[in-house]
C-alpha cells in the first residue's frame, strides 16, 4: 500500500513550495485517478516519489508497504515495487531499448536477491509483451526512447511497466499524445496487469482514458494539495464543468 | 627573447642532450638514413612546452636523458585480442622475443625484424624507413618522430603481397620498471593487399614508437591497437601513412591508464577515392593525460576521411585533442568529418581540443565539431527510476557514448574484445 500524508515539497534550489500538504492512501487493488489543472503539483508529486533530485520535503511522509519512501535511493525504491511512467519519457542515444529494459529487470532482481534472467528467458518474455503493445522488434533494438514518436515513448513506459511488474504504478499523463487506438492499447496494458493486487494511480487531464481503466477513486489536485476526492462521477464533473466551480467551492469552504 | 634565439636555445639544447650518444649501426644506407634522421632532430630541436604544438601537453618526460621509472601494474583481464587467431610477435621491454612469439611466415606476408632489415645491404625497406616521417615533417615539425627513426633499435618490417586474412599482432610487454623502449615499424602494402594489424601491451616506462604505412592503391590496412595498464607509463607514438587510389586506412586505439601518452596520426591522402578513418576511445582516472593529435591532408579527389575520438575523464584526468584536416587545392569533392567528444565524469578533470579545417578546394564538404560534457542527469534517473545502480546506470551511458567510436572497428570479434576490456575498466573502479 502507498500511502502519503501531508507532504509538503519545495523547490531545492528555489523558495518555492509546491505541494502543500498531500495526502492519499492507495489500496491494493485500487486505481486512483488524480485530475487537475496545469501546474497544479501533479508531476511534481510523482517526481518526489520515485525520487528525482531537485527537490525538497519539507513536511509530511510517503510509505510503500510501510517503508519510508524518502528512506531510499531511486533504484531501492524501483526494487521495492514503484514504477512511474513518465510523463515525457528520457531520450538515451547509444543505449538499446532491450539492453536497457534487460539491465533494469536485472538489476532489480539482483537488488531483490533474485537470480537475474537468462538472455533466452528475459527475449522470450519482452518478445510476448512487446507483441500485445504493438511495438516491433525494430522498436527494441532502437535507443532508448530515440526517435520514437509521442505515442510510441508512452507504449514503450508501459512494455517497462510490463516487464518490471510493479506493486503500485504511477502513470504521468500516458494517455496524452496517444491516439484512440493508442490509448485503448495502453489501456489493454494497464488492465492486464490488474491483479487485485497492484495498485495505480492515474495522472490524467481526460475522462476518456478513464472509461478504459476504471478508476475506483478519483482526486482533484490544485494549488499543491487535493482538494476533494470521490468516485467516477467526479471525473465526469471535470469532464463536463472544467475545474471552476470545483475551485470556487474549494475556495469559499 | 626573439623566435630564431628561441629556436637556436632549443637546439643548443637537444645538442647538449644527444652529445656523444652513439647511433646503432648497420648497413650503408641504414647509417646513412640514421644520420639523416638525426640531423633532422638537431635541426628542429627536442619539442618544450613552449611549443605551440604541445602546449597542452608538456614533452620533458618524453625528451629527457633517462626515463621516468614505471611500476607494474596487474590485474586479472584477459589480455586484449586473446582470443583472436592471430600471428604474434613479442616485444619485452622494446626487445625481441623469439621464444614467446610466432613463426613469422605467413601467406601472403612477409615479416622480418627492422635489426635484420637495417643490417642487410639489399632490402625494400630502405625506400620507406624515414621517408613517410620525414614527409610529416612538414608543415608541422614532429621531432620525437625523427629522432625515433635515428635511434629505434628494433621494430618490425611487414610486406603485404595478398589478402591476409589472420591478424599480425605485435605485443608490448612491460617488465622492467625503468626500460626506455624505441621501436620503429614499416609496413608497405602492394596494390590490392590486405592486413589487419594488431598492437597492445604497456610496453615499457617510455615507449618511443613510429609506425609508417605504405598503402598502396586499392589495398586496405587495418589497425586496432590497446594501450594502457600500467598507470605510471609514457608513450609517444607516430603513426605516418600515405595512401594510393581507392585504398582504405582505418585505424583505431583504446587506451586505458598511462600517465602520458600523446598518440600522432598523419595521413596523407594520394590517390583519389581513398578513405582514411581514425578513431579511438579513452579512459583516464586520476593521473592521467592523453592527447590524441591527427593532421589529416586531403591531396587527391574524392577521398573521405573520419576522425572520431571519445575520451572519458575522471578524478583529474586530462585529455587533449588537436586534429586538422588540410584540403588542397584540387582536392575536389573531399568528404571530411571529425568529431572530437569527452565525458567528464566530474569536476576536476579537462578536456582541451584544438579542431582546425584549412581548406584550397571550393568543391568540399568538411564538418568538424568538439563537446565537453558530463552524464546526463536525465538519463541517469530514467535509468535508476528503472532499478539500476547509479554506478552501472553511469557505465551504461558512459559505453553509449563511447559507441560511435567504437563502431570505427571494422572487425566485429575485435571489437566485442575492445568492449569487454572497457567494461572491465569500468568495473574495477567500482566501489
Ligand atoms: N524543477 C522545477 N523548477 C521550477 N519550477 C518547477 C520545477 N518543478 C516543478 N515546478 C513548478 O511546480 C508547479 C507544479 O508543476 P507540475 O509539473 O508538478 O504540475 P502538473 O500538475 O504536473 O502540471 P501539468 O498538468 O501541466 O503536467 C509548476 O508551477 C511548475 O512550474
Ligand atoms: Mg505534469
Amino acid at each position: 500500500m502507498l500511502e502519503i500524508k501531508n507532504l509538503h515539497v519545495k523547490l531545492e534550489d528555489e523558495d518555492k513550495q509546491i505541494l502543500k500538504g498531500v495526502d492519499l492512501k492507495v489500496e491494493p487493488g485500487k486505481v486512483h485517478a488524480i485530475m487537475g489543472p496545469n501546474g497544479s503539483g501533479k508531476s511534481t508529486t510523482s517526481y518526489v516519489l520515485a525520487g528525482r533530485e531537485g527537490y525538497e520535503v519539507t513536511e509530511g511522509s510517503a510509505t510503500l508497504d510501510g517503508e519510508d519512501l524518502f528512506d531510499m535511493e531511486p533504484e531501492e525504491r524501483a526494487a521495492a515495487g514503484l514504477f512511474l511512467a513518465f510523463q515525457y519519457p528520457v531520450e538515451i542515444p547509444g543505449v538499446g531499448n532491450m539492453t536497457f529494459l534487460r539491465t533494469a529487470v536485472n538489476s532489480q532482481r539482483k537488488l531483490r536477491g533474485e537470480d537475474e534472467l537468462s538472455a533466452g528467458e528475459f527475449l522470450k518474455i519482452v518478445r510476448e509483451k512487446a507483441k500485445t503493445l504493438k511495438i516491433d522488434a525494430d522498436m527494441l533494438k532502437r535507443p532508448v526512447n530515440v526517435g520514437f514518436s509521442g505515442g510510441e515513448k508512452k507504449r514503450n513506459e508501459i512494455l517497462q511497466m510490463a516487464m518490471l511488474e510493479p506493486k503500485v504504478c504511477i502513470l504521468d499523463e500516458t494517455d496524452s499524445g496517444l491516439d484512440v487506438d493508442a490509448m485503448k492499447l495502453v489501456a489493454e496494458g494497464v488492465n492486464a496487469l490488474r491483479d487485485g493486487k497492484r495498485s495505480f494511480v492515474v495522472i490524467t487531464h481526460y475522462q476518456r482514458l478513464l472509461d478504459h481503466i476504471k478508476p475506483d477513486y478519483v482526486h482533484i489536485m490544485s494549488n499543491g494539495r487535493i482538494i476533494k476526492s470521490g468516485g467516477p462521477e467526479l471525473a465526469l464533473e471535470v469532464e463536463n464543468n472544467g475545474y471552476t466551480d470545483l475551485l470556487a467551492e474549494q475556495e469559499t469552504a | 627573447m626573439t623566435r630564431l634565439e628561441m629556436k637556436q636555445r632549443k637546439r643548443d639544447e637537444t645538442a647538449t642532450r644527444l652529445e656523444g650518444k652513439a647511433l646503432p649501426t648497420g648497413a650503408a644506407w641504414a647509417t646513412s638514413l640514421r644520420q639523416a634522421a638525426l640531423s633532422r632532430v638537431l635541426d628542429m630541436g627536442l619539442p618544450t612546452k613552449r611549443d605551440e604544438y604541445w602546449k597542452w601537453t608538456d614533452p620533458s618526460t618524453l625528451t629527457s636523458a633517462a626515463p621516468t621509472a614505471a611500476e607494474l601494474f596487474t590485474n586479472d583481464d584477459k589480455a586484449l585480442f586473446s582470443d583472436i587467431d592471430r600471428l604474434k610477435i613479442v616485444f619485452v621491454d622494446g626487445v625481441f622475443d623469439a621464444e614467446a612469439s610466432d613463426d613469422l611466415s605467413g601467406e601472403g606476408v612477409n615479416i622480418s625484424l627492422l635489426s635484420q632489415a637495417l643490417n642487410t645491404d639489399i632490402h625494400w625497406a630502405k625506400d620507406l624507413y624515414g621517408t613517410l616521417e620525414t614527409a610529416g615533417q612538414s608543415p608541422v615539425e614532429r621531432p620525437l618522430a625523427a629522432l625515433n627513426t635515428a635511434f629505434a633499435t628494433d621494430g618490425v618490417v611487414i610486406h603485404v603481397t595478398d589478402k591476409v586474412s589472420k591478424p599480425v599482432s605485435i605485443l608490448y610487454r612491460h617488465e622492467n620498471t625503468t626500460s626506455d623502449a624505441v621501436l620503429h615499424h614499416v609496413v608497405k602494402l602492394d596494390a590490392g593487399a590486405e592486413l589487419t594489424l594488431l598492437e597492445n601491451g604497456p610496453a615499457a616506462a617510455r615507449f618511443n614508437k613510429v609506425m609508417e604505412v605504405d598503402v598502396a592503391d586499392g589495398a586496405s590496412f587495418h589497425h586496432v591497437r590497446g594501450q594502457g595498464r600500467d598507470h605510471e607509463r609514457r608513450a609517444v607514438t607516430h603513426i605516418f601513412a600515405r595512401l594510393g587510389k581507392e585504398s582504405l586506412f582505418k585505424s583505431f586505439t583504446m587506451t586505458a591508464n598511462g600517465i602520458l601518452t600523446r598518440n600522432e596520426v598523419v595521413i596523407e591522402l594520394t590517390g583519389d577515392d581513398a578513405q582514411a578513418h581514425v578513431g579511438g576511445v579513452c579512459m583516464g582516472d586520476g593521473e592521467f593525460l592523453h592527447d590524441d593529435t591527427v593532421f589529416i591532408t586531403h591531396d587527391a579527389e574524392r577521398c573521405e576521411s573520419r576522425q572520431v575520438f571519445k575520451k572519458v575523464l575522471r578524478n583529474g584526468a586530462n585529455g587533449v585533442f588537436q586534429g586538422k584536416i588540410l584540403v588542397k587545392e584540387g582536392a575536389q569533392k573531399t568528404d571530411g568529418y571529425q568529431i572530437s567528444q569527452s565525458l567528464l565524469l566530474d569536476g576536476d578533470s579537462q578536456f582541451l581540443a584544438k579542431p582546425e579545417l584549412e581548406i584550397y578546394a571550393d568543391d568540399v564538404i568538411c564538418s568538424h565539431g568538439s563537446t565537453t560534457g558530463a552524464i546526463d542527469e536525465a538519463a541517469l534517473f530514467y535509468l535508476r527510476s528503472r532499478g539500476v545502480s547509479p554506478q552501472e546506470a553511469t557505465d551504461l551511458l558512459t559505453l553509449a557514448f563511447l559507441a560511435e567510436a567504437i563502431e570505427e572497428i571494422a572487425r566485429e570479434d575485435i571489437a566485442d574484445d575492445v568492449l569487454t576490456r572497457l567494461e572491465a575498466w569500468l568495473a574495477r573502479r567500482k566501489g
